[in-house]
């Protein structure tokens, strides 16, 4: 952690930390404080004075039914965003890594979503799924399903998921890939003389060795489909119909552009900020048992 | 290869093609629709055989627009570059500096430095919006380049890996600089930052993507069309009341807006991929 050798002291290394630190403070600190403190206040109708409250926000906010159902709503778009992305990823992986020619032009066809905006990947999947022009909307027409994400709420979800996943399965490819490459050839070699197949050796052995990276994974694609997902959503169906695709990092959004309650959207970044704290907590903690692994 | 079994190998590749296939329909879709006219757009089912507009499109939204508030999308393509530069090259040179600062200083005040940028990690800015909006109004930075940049320019994650990979650095490196008489400008100077190249490539790919595909900040910072970004201003060129989206001309946009974060990543995988899976661990 430490060097032995260094510089000691002197003006330059505050100079050379100014930067960051200016920034940090006046742009996150900041405004963490602000939210901090909106969270515990209560303004009269006019916004001219403000009193606190303690904790009168966080409790009206967690027994709003509304609030509650964006709760749902954020857990049910999480699981699917994640588990879905997450199984397509390592098949594809698996599959990559079986074969022996071609790997390299496989992985850049399937990477190259990463450098996509997700804002982008809505309105291009808005267009294949739109409901009077889109082609996949005519063929579901052909098996007689109809489409309309704007008046369907399980089609809504559908579709910010299917956005979403198109665009994080580069992502989770790139570190399964890599992961199942480190796997010792001799490992594999020793399974297959004992007989085992291929499917067998997967599950027995890949799976078992990957599962460091495909917890690090869970922790990034929650975190993706907590914040991230946040432009699909608004560019694929602004959080409706009604309130079926409207998250909870959506919601602050949606809100704090009407400008209804200060204190409640205050409340609402502050238990925000807890899952990121506890997500991040949770992240390092396996970072350094990872360590041995490496 | 270990065994040879033909058919599982020939279902493997099978199954890459679907995946290729499937992750590149929709922009394979979006293509064929830049490069029809209003009339193709709209027939239904969509041809997916390419038509002859493409150019005229391209033209016409470039300098046009297109929707509600149409503006020169050439000038939000400008926008988003410099967004994405400044925002890349902003985040690289002030996270190696400060981690230089940490790594090869001993100064009061070091740990705690550490910890404020480390707590940068935990504030996305998504649950600081308005605050952070706030303060910049305050500043009377809203609707300009500073405005729209400098916010985004912190990183805990690239000060970390420029952290990282100082600390392997070898002391005997350090003690030839001193012994030679180099001061720690020097030693940054000649040593460190020829040594950081590619962290710095990698960095440089992840930090343009993340610059260029901003969406929330841009909404909140700008109100006029003239400062706005690519990506914002294919969603407001999507109609949601009395007129048509004019998509083919959308669709035009968004393989404009696609455009260069695809050539850094596909031009840069090798760095791309390294500094993915580095600035992770």
């Amino acid at each position: 952690m430490e060097r032995r050798t260094n510089f000691g002291a002197g003006w330059l290394p505050y100079l050379l930390i100014a930067p960051q630190l200016a920034i940090t403070i006046v742009f996150f600190l900041w405004p963490a404080g602000v939210a901090l403190w909106q969270s515990t206040s209560s303004q009269d109708a006019f916004g001219i004075s403000t009193v606190f409250v303690g904790f009168a926000n966080f409790r009206s906010l967690f027994a709003d039914p509304l609030y509650l159902a964006s709760f749902r709503t954020t857990l049910v778009f999480s699981a699917l965003v994640t588990a879905i992305g997450l199984v397509v990823s390592l098949f594809l992986a698996a599959m990559a890594d079986r074969i022996t020619r071609g790997k390299l032009v496989y992985r850049t066809l399937l990477i190259w979503p990463y450098a996509v905006a997700p804002a982008i990947a809505a309105v291009l999947w808005g267009f294949l799924f739109n409901p009077s022009i889109g082609i996949i909307t005519f063929a579901l027409g052909k098996l007689g399903i109809t489409w309309n994400h704007a008046l369907n709420a399980g089609q809504a979800m559908t579709l910010v998921v299917i956005a979403s996943v198109w665009k994080q399965v580069s992502y989770n490819f790139l570190f399964f890939y890599a992961g199942l490459q480190a796997i010792p050839r001799s490992l594999i070699e020793a399974a297959a003389i004992d007989g085992a197949g291929p499917v067998r050796r997967f599950f027995g052995i890949a799976l078992p060795l990957l599962s460091p990276i495909s917890f690090f994974l869970l922790v990034v694609n929650l975190v993706y489909a907590f914040f991230d997902t946040l432009p699909v959503i608004d560019a694929a169906t602004g959080g409706g119909p009604g309130q079926a695709t409207k998250t909870l990092v959506y919601k602050i959004f949606v809100e704090g552009f009407q400008g209804l309650d200060i204190g409640s959207s205050g409340a609402q970044s502050v238990v925000m900020m807890l899952v990121v704290v506890g997500l991040t907590v949770v992240q390092f903690r396996f970072v350094e048992r990872k360590v041995k692994y490496s | 290869m270990i065994e040879n079994r033909r058919g599982f190998d020939l279902f493997c590749h099978a199954m890459l093609i679907v995946g290729v296939v499937v992750v590149a329909f929709p922009v394979y879709v979006a293509f064929c629709a830049a490069t029809m006219n209003e009339q193709e757009v709209f027939t239904v089912p969509l041809s997916l055989v390419p038509s002859t507009h493409l150019f005229h499109n391209i033209v016409s939204v470039w300098t046009q627009g297109s929707g509600n508030a149409a503006a020169p999308f050439g000038r939000m393509l400008a926008n988003s570059l410099v967004m994405a530069l400044v925002i890349s090259v902003g985040k690289i040179s002030v996270s190696i500096i400060s981690a230089y600062a940490i790594v090869f200083f001993r100064f009061p005040l070091r740990m705690l430095s550490f910890w404020v940028i480390f707590a940068t990690l935990m504030l996305p800015v998504e649950v600081r919006i308005f605050p952070t909006v706030q303060v910049v109004s305050t500043l009377h930075l809203v609707n300009s380049y500073a405005g729209l940049t400098l916010p985004l320019t912190a990183s805990a994650t690239a000060t970390f890996l420029f952290r990282q990979f100082f600390l392997t650095l070898p002391e005997e490196l350090v003690e030839a600089a001193r012994i030679d008489g180099a001061g720690p400008l020097r030693f940054f100077l000649d040593v460190v930052l020829p040594l950081s190249k590619t962290n710095i490539a990698a960095l440089f790919v992840i930090t343009f993507i993340y610059g260029w595909n901003q969406y929330l900040w841009p909404i909140l910072i700008t109100s006029t069309q003239s400062m706005t970004t690519a990506v914002i201003g294919i969603k407001s060129m999507i109609a949601s009341g009395d007129a048509a989206t004019e998509w083919h001309k959308v669709m035009a946009a968004t393989l404009l807006a696609m455009l260069p974060p695809l050539v850094v990543v596909l031009s840069m995988q090798r760095w791309f991929v390294r500094g993915l899976v580095d600035s992770e661990k």
